[in-house]
């Protein structure tokens, strides 16, 4: 992790700026079925093959909300130290799309299922706290696909419907890297939660940016541009990057801001105006005369708080406390939460601070090369646990151990079945390094006599040949003691 | 028997339960009359040879137990039938076929009858003389080149005309009610959430409901008892106790409190009415009911509340209506050219306009003067009834300010259309029951009706009320075949 601030100031001429974030998160409830009806969800399905009349909005067709849907909401409400409304309301948002079969999307605007709450995050220099406005559910719409047919659109209904949670930001976040931490703590906590997978590749999660631009020590916020749609962490930062600069720019020229949507074009890397403030759609919002207010009582919220875990800010307080991890390996540990089930599997058999130098060190760095997930990791915690118990109880070297990992990585194999197999485990019998030892120092009698005469320094060479002898699996301890005696 | 047709549905149960008359008959009966009737234009569509076959079926295996066993019956159509077109009355969903089948009508086959049309009404049930139909006017039977009220004219028509024993309409601000009156029928509007709403085309959702149109009191009971039901899949049905309506229909009323509201006394309200109204009273007397006078003071408002909230909803509601996935759609040079052409072909005048006015009420910057504000008014129309019937138990009106008028009349001035619905709007607002009686003719020789209205939940007590008032009134409906040749 980078120690420098995370600090993101432009400087023009003799004016510093400061950027202002606030993120609208849309988050895909993870759910069997949609907010409104029984249709599945499942990512990939063929196209209009989880549609229900309800979804295609029929004529007479009516919606019913899907209680696992406000469940996840308000755990989610939970996850985020949120104050939970007891009575929301769904509105309609008026629009004509050809993805929108209703000609309005059912959303909460005035009184949403979760109200103002926070997230920690940690940056280099310390943490920082960001404010979440509000979450609210709405449903999502199905897709344009524009690109199949040079004169028509096809419409795939699959996602129409959908449940997501849009989770807005307080306008706190002042620099990309913030902005990557919050998302990432956001997915955090909702992967904890169970409530959304996060997966920003098959879009369970989506973000609209807002950002603005004011010279560092006002108070005053400038105006704002709302980028929509942004599905990569990368993409966020590249077009606040943009955004930043060309607003800075228009200012620095004397020219004003306006405020508009833009699209983010990741091709260009840049951003263009998609409408103005003028354009923007008149979206009619009023109470949605099919659906009652959503009252939830004290005892049903009690009852999802009891069934929330551990979540990784207190995990991380008890890794600390519990197992002596540093802050820094804290964080790293619970950054997932099956990053933080697998390290707690692994040090459940064996050593503490071997296995979080294994999980850190070669662990990481093996998936990473594979490009894999610590769910898809070729060692099984319990064969990792294993292989840590061989180093602690000197039956293999640090090494040796090395090559075993190596070969575990190819396969989930018992490393000691692999150190058996190949005969790797440790020579830790006085008798035969005694043996194997002599016969070095009598191979090598004029160096033996150079060391005794005061050339101290060829006892590395000793130690090395002895190692290489015995493939390297002589106790480097037991060898060191043996020499001295014998020399 | 020559005369099934003029039958009650009451006596048809009867008959074909006592095995005096078969399914097959009593269906050929009311087809062939509806053959005959073609110049009333109640039908959008037929389904008379499906009928017939589903008699014969009927009687192979009759279940008796039924509440409707092998009953004919055509349906406004606003209800969505499986498999058969279901239209609103209008042009954009002119050749739509759910696949699926609404609650209430689901219920009604249930009880073992028989589907034999689909009833014409006003486009997306936006009317009041059923002339916005796409699929022409209907004629009431009382006289020709009458309107038969609207919008579940086609509904009221049928009925008056005997061209089913029974029927469902929709009243989303009294769509049942008002063509009962214009039609010498029975109608009832159940409490919000009795009906459930699933698989009915929306108009304004918060203010529609499903009830029964019929010949007599005993048999809208009869069809309350068979389509109210709790439904999980409309969230706004409710779940609470319901009555065996028929069963327990009694004309005891002694001792009701029956209030009397001065606001309904409305300027340039014809003296025919006033005088029906009194008539009324003294029927109500008559039954030993206690008339009691009450204010509901926030009645002239309920009409310009009326016509934001249920165009606000409708402007939502119609927006699926975009030639994108089913119904009409007209071709256009790119996606937005689509919609206006679709929506400006497909919707008629009268539809345009509500989702226009309904368009506007919702526009920011106008939201919190109409929108919202009407929401307010409406809990003040409702806090109204509540003070109300802390003194009374129903309240007695005139369902319409007038009787029929003639077709073309009104066409032109859309606020004098929207006047009629003056007396059944509050009702819909509140929420509450309320059920039109015929109670008299008036100078032309045109029914009147009285409007009963209940509290939530309160069916049982108003369709008594009007039990024991139909007899007293002995109401003879003055159909002469006029458009049989």
């Amino acid at each position: 992790m980078s120690k420098e601030k995370s600090e993101y100031l432009i400087n023009r001429n003799d004016n510093q700026y400061e950027v202002v974030i606030g993120l609208e998160v849309h988050a895909q409830v993870l759910s069997q079925s949609k907010l409104f009806s029984t249709s599945a969800t499942k990512f990939g399905a063929e196209p209009n093959t989880q549609v229900s009349l309800v979804d295609a909005a029929f004529p007479g067709m009516l919606p019913v909300i899907n209680e696992f849907c406000v469940k996840q909401a308000i755990k989610t409400g939970i996850g985020l130290k949120a104050k939970i409304n007891k009575r929301s309301v769904f509105d309609r948002k008026n629009y004509f799309y050809a993805d929108l079969p209703q000609g309005y999307q059912i959303s909460q605007f005035k009184d949403p299922i979760v109200g103002e709450g926070k997230v920690i995050l940690d940056m280099p220099e310390g943490q920082k706290e960001v404010g979440i406005e509000r979450l609210h559910l709405e449903q999502d719409a199905g897709k344009s696909i524009h690109d199949l047919d040079p004169k028509n659109t096809f419409v795939d209904l699959n996602r129409s419907g959908v449940a997501l949670m849009e989770i807005v930001s307080k306008p706190d976040l002042r620099s990309p890297e913030e902005v990557n931490a919050y998302i990432k703590k956001l997915r955090s906590i909702m992967r904890y939660l169970g409530t959304c997978d996060g997966n920003m590749q098959e879009g369970s999660l989506r973000a609209d940016v807002n950002v603005s631009v004011r010279k560092k020590g006002t108070k005053d916020f400038g105006t704002r541009c709302e980028i929509k749609n942004v599905n990569s962490i990368k993409f966020m930062q590249m077009a606040i990057e943009y955004e930043a600069n060309r607003q800075v720019d228009l200012i620095e020229d004397g020219q004003s801001v306006d405020q508009e949507t833009r699209l983010f074009d990741t091709k260009k890397n840049e951003t263009r105006s998609m409408r103005s403030k003028e354009d923007a759609h008149d979206y009619r919002y009023f109470p949605d005369p099919d659906l009652l207010p959503l009252e939830v009582s004290d005892e049903f919220i009690d009852q999802l708080q009891s069934e929330i875990p551990e979540l990784p800010d207190e995990k991380k307080k008890r890794f600390i406390d519990q197992f002596k991890l540093t802050p820094y390996e804290a964080n790293i540990m619970v950054s997932d939460i099956e990053t933080s089930n697998y390290f707690e599997d692994v040090v459940k058999k064996s050593d503490v601070k071997l296995a979080t130098n294994w999980i850190i060190g070669e662990l990481f760095a093996a998936l990473n090369e594979k490009n894999l997930e610590i769910t898809g990791s070729p060692i099984s915690a319990g064969n990792l646990s294993k292989l840590i118990n061989l180093i602690k109880d000197g039956t293999i070297s640090g090494k040796i151990a090395k090559t075993v990992f190596e070969q575990m990585m190819e396969g989930d194999k018992d490393p000691k079945k692999i150190v058996e197999e190949k005969g790797l485990k440790q020579e830790s019998d006085p008798k035969a390094l005694e043996a194997l030892i002599d016969k070095v120092i009598d191979n090598n009698r004029d160096k033996a006599t150079e060391y005794k005469s005061g050339k101290v320094k060829l006892f590395g060479f000793f130690v090395g040949q002895v190692m290489k002898v015995s493939g390297g699996k002589a106790n480097p301890q037991l060898v060191n003691e043996i020499l001295k005696k014998k020399l | 028997m020559s005369d099934i047709t003029k039958q009650t549905l009451s006596e048809l149960v009867n008959n074909i339960k006592k095995k005096k008359l078969s399914s097959s008959e009593v269906t050929k009966a009311f087809v062939d009359r509806s053959e005959k009737s073609k110049e009333l234009n109640t039908y959008i569509t037929e389904d008379f040879s499906n009928a017939l076959d589903k008699a014969k079926k009927f009687d192979a295996n009759p279940n008796l137990d039924l509440k409707l066993p092998g009953i004919p019956m055509a349906v406004k159509d606003l209800f969505c039938t499986a498999n058969l077109r279901t239209t609103a009355g209008s042009k954009i969903l002119n050749n739509f076929e759910p696949t699926y089948e609404s609650t209430v009508t689901q219920n009604i086959w249930n009880e073992g009858a028989i589907l034999i049309g689909k009833l014409n009404c006003d486009e997306f049930a936006m009317g009041s003389s059923n002339e916005t139909s796409f699929f022409g006017n209907v004629q009431n039977p009382i006289d020709k080149n009458l309107v038969p009220g609207g919008s579940s004219g086609g509904s009221s028509s049928a009925v008056a005309a005997q061209l089913t024993p029974i029927t469902i309409g929709t009243d989303t601000g009294g769509s049942i009610r008002q063509p009962a009156s214009f039609t010498g029928t029975v109608g009832l509007k159940p409490t919000y959430g009795s009906c459930s709403r699933y698989g009915i085309v929306a108009f304004a959702s918060s203010l529609d409901q499903a009830g029964p149109m019929a010949q007599n009191v005993k048999d809208c009971a009869l069809l309350q008892e068979v389509i109210s039901s709790y439904d999980q899949k409309d969230s706004t049905s409710i779940d609470f106790k319901r009555n065996q309506y028929s069963k327990e229909l009694t004309k005891n009323i002694k001792g009701k409190k029956i209030g009397i509201p001065k606001e309904y006394r409305v300027d340039g309200m014809p003296k025919e009415v006033d005088d029906l109204w009194q008539k009324g009273i003294e029927y109500a007397k008559d039954c030993g009911a206690e008339i009691i006078d009450i204010s509901l003071p926030h009645t002239n408002y309920a009409l310009p509340t009326y016509y934001i909230v249920a165009p606000a909803e409708a402007s939502s509601n119609l927006a699926r209506y975009d030639g994108v996935k089913y119904g009409f759609r007209a071709d256009g040079e790119n996606l937005i050219d689509m919609y206006e052409k679709t929506r400006s072909e497909g919707f008629g005048a009268e539809v345009q306009r509500r989702i226009m006015i309904g368009t506007y009420v919702l526009s920011s910057g106008y939201y919190d003067a109409y929108y919202l504000k009407a929401q307010k008014v409406r809990k003040l129309i409702k806090n109204d009834f509540d003070e109300a019937y802390k003194k009374v138990d129903a309240i007695l009106t005139p369902s319409t300010p007038s009787s029929a008028f003639k077709i073309g009349e009104k066409t032109n001035d859309p606020v004098s259309m929207y006047l009629n619905d003056i007396f059944t709007v509050p009702v819909n607002l509140a929420g509450l029951p309320g059920i039109s009686i015929p109670a008299g003719h008036d100078s032309k020789g045109y029914p009147l009706g009285l409007q009963i209205i209940g509290k939530v939940f309160d069916e049982q007590n108003i369709l008594n009320i009007a039990y024991a008032m139909e007899e007293k009134i002995n109401f003879k409906n003055k159909i002469s075949d006029w458009w049989i040749k």
